[in-house]
């Protein structure tokens, strides 16, 4: 009895050591070797995806009326995940557009750099012609805010909210109306 | 530079033994004086020795060095605005020598208020005066501010109503109103009688008068209104100049109501100084527009329903927003209205619009993780004390100030153009931090050339301020009004 006792305790502790060197030891060396391979496979994340890869996503403009946004079905350049592509989806959003579309986002504004936090919050940092071109109003500036907002939260379900950073820093406001030191939610209710 | 003819200036000193002046040189934009003229009215002793005007009064010295702004006084550095000079045989210093240097090492108070150039020795009680006159339709209210709190007594005699101040003197600027009135015969004049009296001297159509007067932080506010006979209401289209707000005869003032909860309002005139928010093509700019509208409603809301209205700027200059619903929040005000101008890069949209505060979700559970606290009271014991983040305050007050938003738009409507959204939340900063009932109304578009006309003219902004006033007595009678 004891020495088959010691066998089955000697035979569950061997299983549990390869098991633990399975876990802790082999399955991270083999991610690691995958990562690698992935990072190796597309070394800039920003760099031009194969060429024609699109996605479709919705992008918003200023309704006819003035009081709304209203979206349109776009095909943008492939971004490897949820950075790449948001960063794609703001590079689209804020290109000049031609009649009879009108961007609420002042012409010349730059995407300086976009930050995605674990809670998917996405920090978006344009350049100052957000501020320095808007005509002001509180409906526009609205506008403005929730076109960004929205073309991350909508085209990205990882991305929650959105925050709006100016020339890298966090602002008050755009034109002295929206509270921009929190990051938004989506807000669909100035969409048409 | 008419003002160069004017009498030599001179800085007024005020003790108890009287009133007597010191004379000013002015250069520049400095005002100095002379060290021996000071010498004489506080017996110092000044004497210059080693490149250094020593100044002494009971064995407290201060040494002043030419060319030098600083100044040792009773071994401590302060600074002046300019050195001290010489001018032939004198030797003059800035005027802030009175109240940086002297001060400290008198024995008795000193006061230099600069700006009226009145100096005050010793303990006497000089509040400040400043006076408004306001034309309401018939009526007028003629508002005076004492500041520190002077109390005053009230009495009428023949043609003229005398205020007799519970001081020592005043400190009123020459001209008292910065324009004469103008009221079709209520007031002719109004004018400093004694040191400590105003005298309001009365026109032909005055038929009766009443004062209040309330406390307002440090100042007192006495407020004079000043009735029309009530049996010539057709008098008022006789007047030769436009009464400013147009007064509608089915509201009449409402003086002597009973007691209302709605004791004080803050208007919020939008942007101001070099924020000058949107701007029209026709070149009319939001800031202007904001500031004639706010105060074209205090003159109405405060003569009419005798409620105390607060501006958040009074003049073209730029307000932090926090520091718009600081002042509503510090003065506990009931009701906080902020106003703007639109625009749109849509040119044809238009219409006015009022807002209410927005908060997402995360804010708001952020706000409820304030909770509560147990607090010591005053009187002893502990309080429960209820505790909101400053940014989130707004959020206890989301369903007065909805309520609000919908009674003016009702009271808009069908009176001026409304967007197809008349009322709408967004997440406005200027609203968030208000612990009240507080709204933003955007007038119209600027950037739609018809509206932009509109919004300039008289009426519009008329009917703006009558629809505002009366959504503030149906908010205040439907009990929605006051703080607890």
């Amino acid at each position: 009895m004891t020495e088959r006792r010691a066998l089955t305790i000697g035979g569950v502790a061997l299983l549990g050591i390869v098991i633990g060197w399975v876990l802790f030891v082999g399955v991270p060396r083999w991610y690691t070797a995958r990562a690698t391979r992935t990072v190796a496979a597309s070394p800039a994340p920003i760099a031009p995806p194969p060429p024609g890869r699109k996605i479709k996503a919705h992008l918003y403009y200023v309704a006819d009326d003035g009081l709304r946004l209203t979206s349109v079905e776009r095909d943008i350049a492939y971004g490897e995940g949820t950075l790449a592509q948001a960063r794609e989806i703001v590079a689209a959003q804020i290109a000049p557009v031609a009649e009879p579309l009108v961007s609420a986002v002042p012409t010349g504004t730059r995407l300086r750099a976009l930050f995605v936090s674990e809670r998917g919050e996405a920090f978006v940092d344009l350049s100052r012609e957000i501020v320095a071109a808007h005509p002001g109003g509180t409906v526009d500036e609205l506008l403005t805010i929730y076109t960004i907002v929205n073309t991350l939260t909508v085209n990205l379900p990882a991305i929650t909210s959105v925050q709006v950073l100016v020339d890298g820093k966090e602002v008050d406001t755009l034109a002295g109306h929206i509270d921009l030191r929190r990051p938004l939610a989506k807000n669909l209710t100035w969409v048409q | 530079m008419s003002t160069q003819t004017a009498p030599a200036p001179s800085l007024s000193l005020l003790t108890r033994e009287g009133r007597r002046s010191l004379p000013l040189v002015v250069s520049g934009d400095q005002e100095l004086v002379g060290l021996d003229d000071l010498a004489t009215t506080f017996q110092l002793s000044v004497q210059e020795s080693l490149g250094a005007i020593t100044v002494s009064y009971k064995g407290r010295t201060i040494v002043l060095t030419p060319d030098q702004t600083l100044a040792s006084v009773a071994g401590r550095l302060i600074s002046l605005p300019s050195p001290p000079s010489r001018s032939g045989a004198r030797w003059l210093v800035p005027v802030e020598f009175i109240s940086r240097a002297l001060a400290p090492i008198y024995d008795a108070r000193i006061d230099l208020r600069k700006p009226s150039r009145l100096l005050v020795v010793g303990d006497l009680r000089v509040p400040r005066i400043a006076a408004r006159y306001d034309t309401l339709g018939p009526s007028a209210r003629l508002t005076i501010d004492a500041t520190p709190r002077a109390n005053s007594v009230v009495s009428q005699a023949d043609d003229r109503i005398t205020v007799q101040f519970d001081a020592d003197a005043l400190d009123a600027p020459a001209a008292l109103l910065p324009q004469s009135p103008a009221s079709g015969g209520l007031v002719q004049n109004v004018r400093l009688a004694d040191a400590t009296t105003i005298v309001v001297e009365l026109g032909p159509r005055f038929a009766g008068f009443k004062a209040t007067s309330q406390p307002i932080e440090d100042t007192m506010r006495l407020v004079l209104d000043l009735l029309a006979p009530t049996d010539t209401p057709t008098a008022a289209p006789q007047q030769p100049q436009p009464p400013s707000p147009p007064a509608p005869p089915e509201l009449p003032p409402s003086f002597g109501q009973p007691a209302s909860t709605m004791r004080m309002i803050a208007i919020d005139p939008g942007h101001g100084g070099e924020d000058e928010g949107a701007t029209g093509l026709g070149g009319a700019k939001e800031k202007d527009l904001t500031l004639a509208l706010a105060r074209r409603a205090r003159s109405v809301i405060e003569a009419r329903l005798g409620v105390r209205v607060l501006l958040t700027r009074d003049d073209d200059r730029n307000v932090a927003i926090d520091d718009r619903t600081a002042v509503a929040n510090n003065n506990k005000v009931d009701l906080f209205v902020s106003l703007h101008a639109n625009a749109s890069v849509r040119k044809t949209t238009s219409g006015a619009a009022i807002f209410y505060a927005a908060f997402d979700q995360s804010a708001i559970d952020a706000a409820g993780a304030g909770g509560s606290e147990r607090l010591p009271a005053f009187g002893g014991g502990l309080r429960e004390i209820e505790l909101v983040p400053w940014e989130l305050a707004q959020t206890r007050h989301l369903d007065r100030s909805s309520a609000f938003a919908d009674l003016l738009a009702e009271h808009l409507h069908d009176r001026v153009p409304m967007s197809v959204r008349p009322t709408d939340r967004a997440p406005l900063r200027v609203l968030e931090s208000a612990n009240m009932p507080a709204i933003l109304v955007e007038l119209g578009y600027l950037s739609n050339a018809e509206q932009e006309k509109l919004l300039a003219t008289d009426s519009f902004q008329a009917t703006f301020v009558q629809a505002l006033y009366e959504t503030i007595i149906r908010f205040r009678d439907a009990g929605s009004g006051g703080t607890q």
